[in-house]
């Protein structure tokens, strides 16, 4: 069979399998829906977590990133893996005990307060949102790509599937086909990273492949790749380029935007007893490490694959995957000196960065494109990151059933944490805007179909967002974080470690960490675009990192307000109290 | 009683969070390239810790915490069974 049969096969067993445990294993009420009847093992917790977690950002985007990052992209491995450790010691445990749905009726309950829980379901649908819309990208990238069907009706199957199982089976559906995601994708991630790692450097664990020497040679991998890197004028790979207080501030937004981020904190909502969202933490950063240990292997072994597979070739014998994601745009070349040879080095190809495709062919047969050449460097290439991951397998040459295997594994990763977003979203307008706050009258009944509903209009919000992508969604990425740890977080982590926070305090924090990270960004990311290098920056830190900031912001003023006014009523002393006995 | 079982967890998160921040905040950022001088095989150590060895020292961190706050639960937990009842 070719690659396109074997791709359309497992992509089609792994959707009816996601569907069968769907109809397995239904909601019957909305305890089912919300929070799995709290009756979800905690090592199946926490594969649905990490599934649930990783991302098609996480799977597709991320070592590619870093391969292109090198050192600066240890942000994304760190940030994204050390929020669990935060996640397990100072909320989990206590949020399980507290025992309600949602992450909006902690705070609500906590600061005894509606308003306090309007304010957390508006950062949290704006965090949700702005996620869903990256997972759809992904749907469409794999779907383009692998199945060359039109990006549209991707997006659509996508849909199809999630409402299925989201909508029938609410979070015990979800959980159960998040734990077979999780199987599919980290198996996709493991192959094609282990077939390379015997390929360039003998050793069959891409762990230590990494540090090791390539094949045939006494040199180590990442010597040879700071060698390669410095003489096409890059950065050297194992240094890094950006300043230590901005490497700072973003791991710690990503690490405290994780452990505010709804869609993780609610999973632990699901085990039976507090010691196991304790250990259901545990486990899912287990299942995570295993795929966020390989990726900086993957990057590495990608960056020289890349440059030993393009530099210096002949454009029209170059290899067919070049010539492949060139079709759908994501690779473009310029034959600046006119000599037939691809070049790459340092630096954007193009002016204006991102190439415009026009109609006709280069003398070599290359789609042309209208930017005009970037004269600054030699650059010829330009190459869009995401590719990375998809191309992999091919620039490496690996058999078929690899590629095709790849493309189930990259689905599974972004419908996973669609449909987790999903429900955080569905399950904030239905319990805490309709239930808790405009409805309170409505039965159990009632209730779980205007969560079913909600869903519905969820997934086609998000639908919409993979038709027509907003064009911020790369830049909106860090506003998900920024927000999560500048207004969530802290609310969650003074609600259980210090008692006197009150109302006033708890809601004038947040709205100040809401309010200075969102305009930082704005201004960086929409307004002053031009402005957005270091010079500018407060104190050196870039958009990316602000959110730690804004957290500390929010801890402050926070406790300054708060003890202006009158401490916080009795019952919710008692209510601390509890959470924080065993 | 419940005071001692908090002042007891403090306690063990406050040095397990110090552990995690050094592994990484410390090593893979701070003292980063102080510890590149050093090398484990292929990798320079800063560059190690940055990008897997904070990773799997926090995976370490959070089952340490795991059991030593089972073994805390099960010390305290004879005294309040009556209080216990989420």
């Amino acid at each position: 069979m070719d690659t396109q049969s074997l791709t359309y096969l497992f992509v089609g067993l792994s959707f009816a399998l996601y569907i069968g445990i769907a109809i397995w294993s239904r909601a019957q009420s909305t305890n089912d829906f919300y929070i799995a009847g709290k009756g979800v093992n905690p090592v199946a917790n926490g594969m649905a977590t990490a599934a649930d977690w990783m991302s098609a950002a996480s799977f597709i985007s991320m070592a590619g990133l870093i391969a292109f990052l090198g050192k600066d992209g240890s942000v994304y491995l760190m940030g994204w893996t050390g929020g669990y450790v935060l996640l397990a010691l100072l909320l989990a445990p206590y949020l399980r005990k507290f025992g309600q749905y949602t992450v909006p009726d902690f705070i609500g309950t906590r600061y005894y307060s509606n308003a306090a829980r309007l304010v957390a379901v508006i950062c949290l649908i704006f965090v949700s949102f702005t996620y869903v819309a990256g997972q759809m990208r992904g749907v469409g990238i794999v779907f383009s790509r692998f199945l060359e069907v039109d990006i549209n009706l991707g997006v659509v199957i996508g849909m199809c599937i999630v409402f299925f199982y989201a909508v029938l089976g609410g979070m015990k559906g979800i959980t159960y086909t998040q734990v077979a995601q999780y199987c599919v994708l980290i198996f996709a991630y493991l192959v094609p990273a282990i077939f390379i790692s015997i390929l360039v450097t003998g050793n069959p664990v891409p762990q230590l492949g990494f540090g090791d020497t390539l094949v045939d040679s006494s040199t180590y991998l990442l010597d040879k790749l700071d060698q390669v890197t410095t003489d096409l004028g890059f950065n050297a790979y194992t240094e890094n380029s950006k300043s230590k207080i901005d490497i700072f501030c973003i791991t710690a937004a990503l690490m405290f935007g994780t452990a505010g981020l709804p869609h993780v904190i609610v999973r632990f909502f699901t085990v039976p007893k507090v010691s196991d969202a304790r250990k259901s933490a545990g486990y899912a950063l287990i299942f995570i490490a295993i795929l966020y240990s390989t990726a900086p292997a993957v990057s590495a072994f990608a960056r020289i694959n890349f440059i030993d597979s393009v530099q210096n070739v002949e454009y029209q014998s170059s290899p067919e995957w070049f010539q492949n994601w060139e079709d759908i745009g994501l690779i473009a070349w310029k034959d600046k000196n006119e000599d037939g040879l691809i070049q790459y080095s340092a630096g954007d190809a193009l002016e204006g960065t991102k190439p415009k495709f026009v109609e006709g062919e280069g003398k070599n047969g290359e789609r042309l494109v209208s930017n005009a050449a970037n004269q600054a460097n030699n650059n010829e290439v330009y190459i869009d990151r995401d590719i990375m991951v998809l191309a992999n397998p091919e620039i490496a040459q690996l058999p078929g059933w690899v590629i095709a295997l790849v493309a189930a594994g990259a689905l599974a990763a972004a419908l996973s944490t669609a449909a987790g977003l999903l429900l955080v979203i569905s399950a904030s307008v239905s319990h805490d805007l309709l239930k808790k706050t405009f409805m309170p009258k409505i039965t159990d009944k009632q209730e779980l179909l205007y969560a079913r509903c909600s869903a519905a209009v969820a997934i086609l919000v998000a639908g919409l967002f993979g038709i027509y992508p907003p064009g911020f969604v790369a830049q909106v990425v860090a506003f998900a974080f920024g927000l999560a740890a500048s207004t969530i977080f802290p609310a969650l982590f003074l609600g259980i470690f210090y008692k006197r926070l009150n109302m006033q305090g708890a809601i004038a924090g947040m709205l100040s960490g809401l309010i200075f990270t969102s305009s930082y960004i704005i201004y960086f990311k929409f307004i002053n675009i031009e402005f957005n290098y270091a010079q500018h920056w407060f104190l050196g830190i870039s958009p990316e990192g602000i959110g730690f900031i804004g957290m500390m912001i929010n801890i402050v003023i926070a406790l300054a307000v708060s003890s202006f006014y009158s401490k916080p009523p009795e019952h919710v002393y008692e209510m601390v109290d509890n959470i924080r006995r065993p | 009683m419940h005071k001692d079982y908090w002042r007891a967890n403090l306690k063990i998160l406050i040095i397990l969070l110090s552990i995690w921040f050094l592994v990484s905040f410390g090593f893979g950022i701070i003292f980063s390239d102080f510890l590149d001088q050093y090398k484990i095989g292929g990798f320079k150590l800063g560059f190690w810790f940055a990008q897997q060895g904070s990773i799997y020292l926090f995976v370490v961190l959070i089952f340490i915490y795991v059991h030593l706050m089972n073994k805390l639960d099960k010390k305290y937990k004879d005294h309040n069974d009556e209080e216990d009842k989420y």
